[in-house]
């Protein structure tokens, strides 16, 4: 019954629809992102000075106790950002509730499905919040292995329960997104509204296409991987125990043709909502549309044969690692053609500066920074003296931390009108970027300093030479702190406060895409009649 | 003219940060850069990160200085009707085609450096390294099966002056010479002791789990994995006490498990191998594979 509109718990509990839903997605990341937040706060307290002094006095455990601490909460801060935050903010999130809005589809394909999809979510992130609280380390609570999870430390190097936690909840996510992943693929290939070709169909729309693409090929090796942890631990395999005639290195093999893909699972929706963001406030369409569009294709295609790239220093033959190289250096290449168009789509255009277009500007210019890093990082012979260190950590925060994240600050300021019919108020969000904007940048910039001073990752304590930057890098943390609390608090505003007066198109004539169309918010059952696309030319 | 005054800019940062630098082998307060290289392979790496920085400096502002121009040049106050531009196949070709012979370049230079340090050359004498949680277990396999375990000198060595000086008789009885703890963190009890100018290889291998072999400052560093032995190599050509830190998550004290080396010259080896070989020489029957 296309108008029925369920009330009260119901409709949140039992919601096959797929905005509801998406709105779902973006209050479980959002928490998500705080518990994660909050992690790395700690962690960057304990390391503001040398010593162990934070963490023994937050947690009241000695010192001891708190060096496994802090391995099991930089662990859940790379776990809970990847898998319960950027994830189910961008694709759960945002492609839920826009993908078909975008291409002019009643729904998802397999409502259903995408119900449990993220009905999935929350106990997963119960089961890794509680894997924090049994035994780990022998004696001590929670998994401290890193989201890497590496044999054999995840496996006899961790004898409590707490790595069992992880790897179900890993698995409970992992089967979440392939059932998300099967639902945008058939979302996206068989409901465009009537003359919406591929070549007609919006940006974000592709970059969700390609990262389910990519998550349906990923996510199955991941859930191979840690079952085979999971024998190991429990039923007495040996597939990463030498004394079995196993191989640790198989395990990061196996982890890594997994881990490469999910970066650009995490990248390529910042991608699209950024290149829509741009369009729109430049007024101008896409520059080389079909460019971008390729480009996303052809990282997601190379993004899957470049994993070995993360283990430079574990031994791998010259020609390997030759190979290995050549090919990382090659994503440079699509990467360029997305910042150049993005470039290109602003030249000429008539630009404003509204908050989401001042997020996908650091968005473009931070990327590059990231970018350029991972360029030095790609070859093996300078690695040999940055990995492992804090020049890694710096590299990929400023790729997810100031990249994903800043693209969903930009698609939440960019759609929060079109989603709730309230506008933030324009000066609060400019105010939020830029405390923001300022902060990540001292976190991670000097880390950069850190790690070429070789200063390893995953470190409770530090020799005292890297004070200083340390301590410049914690006190950006207590900045982009300020930043999240004015976060919430123009959000809590919009949406409890603002009055319902957003238009339809808040944007103006550069927003083209179809969610533009319709009310905001948009009504319960939208495009009950599917709209013509044949006629139109843009994307 | 931009790439001589970018490089320009950023000789005198590195050498800025060079002159603050008392000793090699260690990080430095404040340091912006890496650290000293001690050898020929660190100073590749150094010279081949020098031209990166270089290389990617030179893009970013490329890039930022675009984009500025852009924003401010059509920024809504300044262009009011936006053009209708949305292909330019040239453009595209361009921006496609130059990073590819960029990258090319960067390959030029990139694989022979790999190469240098991935063939091992003819070496004089090998040692095994053996990551344990969370020490590091020396060998000598060439000299008698010379075994030791080299372990972090706790914290309170650095506050308590006669704990300190215990650390510091003790290391001096084993190096045979006068030695002085140089930082938290980073001192060991035992050091690996390798003659100058000698072409050492490098045997790494781990007892439990995953950990990593490295010396900044001579540009080597290598997995310690279970079951495997890894291999490479290293020669030092100045005296001196060199410092790294366990490069792979271990466990709890994965901080704490430092690399110290000391480079004597071949005479003072030479006297220090038959020390070493009554005090730590082993009969060949242990191994540090397998768990």
């Amino acid at each position: 019954m296309a108008g029925a509109t369920p009330t009260g718990w119901k409709r949140w509990v039992y919601s096959t629809n797929h905005k509801d839903i998406g709105i779902m997605y973006i209050w479980f990341a959002f928490f998500a992102g705080l518990i994660g937040f909050g992690m790395s706060g700690i962690i960057r307290m304990e390391l503001a000075e040398p010593g162990i002094q934070f963490i023994p006095s937050v947690f009241g455990i000695t010192e001891d106790q708190a060096r496994h601490m802090f391995n099991v909460l930089t662990t859940g801060h790379g776990l809970i950002m990847v898998f319960f935050m950027v994830m189910p903010a961008l694709i759960g999130g945002f492609g839920n509730y826009f993908v078909p809005l975008m291409i002019g589809a009643p729904d998802m394909a397999f409502p259903r499905m995408n119900n449990i999809s993220f009905w999935l979510m929350p106990p997963s992130f119960i089961l890794l919040l509680l894997s924090t609280f049994v035994e780990g380390q022998a004696g001590q609570p929670g998994f401290g292995g890193g989201w890497t999870a590496y044999a054999p430390l995840s496996t006899y190097g961790h004898t409590g329960p707490a790595m069992d936690f992880a790897i179900f909840s890993l698995h409970l996510a992992g089967a979440s997104s392939i059932m998300g992943a099967i639902n945008y693929i058939t979302t996206i290939w068989n409901m465009r509204a009537p003359g919406m070709t591929l070549h007609k169909m919006p940006l974000f729309s592709w970059s969700v296409l390609i990262t389910a693409v990519l998550l349906l090929l990923a996510l199955p090796v991941l859930a191979g991987a840690i079952t085979m942890l999971l024998t190991d631990r429990n039923f007495g395999t040996t597939f990463f125990d030498p004394a079995g005639g196993g191989d640790p290195i198989l395990f990061q093999h196996l982890f890594w043709f997994f881990g490469h893909p999910e970066v650009y699972i995490m990248i390529l929706p910042a991608f699209g909502i950024v290149s829509h963001i741009v369009s729109t406030f430049s007024k101008k369409s896409i520059f080389g549309y079909l460019g971008m569009a390729y480009a996303m294709a052809a990282i997601g295609f190379i993004g899957f044969i470049v994993w070995a790239h993360h283990m430079y220093t574990v031994g791998l033959s010259l020609n390997t690692k030759v190979y290995f190289v050549a090919a990382t250096m090659v994503i440079a290449v699509p990467t360029g053609v997305k910042i150049f168009s993005w470039v290109a789509t602003m030249w000429g255009g008539s630009i404003t500066f509204k908050t989401p277009m001042l997020y996908a500007i650091a968005f473009i210019l931070l990327f590059t920074v990231g970018g350029v890093t991972g360029v030095v990082l790609s070859n093996a012979g300078a690695d040999v003296a940055l990995h492992d260190t804090y020049y890694v950590v710096a590299h990929f925060h400023y790729v997810l931390s100031l990249g994903a994240v800043f693209a969903i600050f930009a698609g939440l300021y960019y759609w929060i009108g079109k989603m709730s019919g309230r506008q933030y108020p324009e000066w609060a969000g400019q105010l939020q970027f830029w405390v923001t904007f300022i902060g990540v940048n001292t976190i991670f910039f000097p880390q950069h300093f850190l790690g070429l001073q070789g200063m390893p990752r995953r470190y409770v304590d530090y020799p005292d030479a890297f004070t200083y930057w340390n301590q410049i890098s914690s006190y950006g943390y207590l900045i982009t702190l300020v930043g999240v609390i004015m976060f919430i608090l123009v959000f809590a505003y919009t949406l409890f406060f603002a009055k319902k007066t957003v238009p339809d198109n808040q944007w103006g004539e550069g927003a083209t895409t179809l969610e533009w169309t319709l009310s905001s918010p948009p009504p319960f059952h939208q495009f009950n009649e599917l709209p013509d696309m044949s006629k139109s030319t843009g994307h | 003219m931009g790439k001589a005054i970018a490089a320009g800019g950023l000789v005198s940062l590195v050498s800025g940060v060079a002159l603050a630098q008392d000793r090699v082998g260690m990080p430095q307060a404040k340091g912006l850069w890496l650290q000293e290289p001690a050898n020929e392979q660190a100073q590749r790496i150094v010279d081949f990160n020098f031209d990166l920085l270089v290389l990617i400096t030179i893009i970013t502002i490329f890039v930022f200085v675009l984009m500025g121009y852009t924003l401010v040049r059509y920024s809504s106050k300044f262009n009011k009707t936006p053009s209708k531009v949305s292909h330019n196949t040239l453009l595209e070709f361009v921006w496609t085609v130059i990073p590819i012979f960029i990258l090319i370049g960067i390959g030029v230079v990139s694989i022979p450096l790999m190469y240098y340090q991935e063939t091992i050359p003819e070496t004089e004498f090998a040692i095994r390294a053996t990551g344990n949680q969370w020490n590091w277990t020396y060998s000598y396999p060439d000299h008698d099966e010379i075994e030791f375990t080299s372990v972090m000198v706790p914290d309170s060595a650095f506050v308590n002056a006669s704990e300190r000086s215990r650390y510091e008789s003790d290391l001096a009885s084993f190096l045979g010479r006068p030695a002085k703890l140089n930082a938290r963190l980073l001192d060991t009890d035992n050091r690996l002791v390798v003659p100058v100018d000698t072409k050492i290889k490098l045997l790494i291998t781990a007892s439990d789990v995953l950990h990593s072999w490295t010396v900044p400052a001579f540009g080597v560093k290598m997995d310690a994995v279970p079951g495997r032995v890894n291999e490479t190599w290293f020669e030092v050509s100045q005296t001196g006490t060199y410092y790294g830190q366990c490069s792979e998550l271990c466990g709890k004290d994965h901080a704490f498990m430092p690399i110290a080396v000391e480079v004597v010259s071949k005479q003072e080896f030479a006297r220090w191998i038959e020390r070493a070989k009554q005090d730590y020489a082993q009969t060949p029957s242990r191994t540090a594979l397998g768990r």
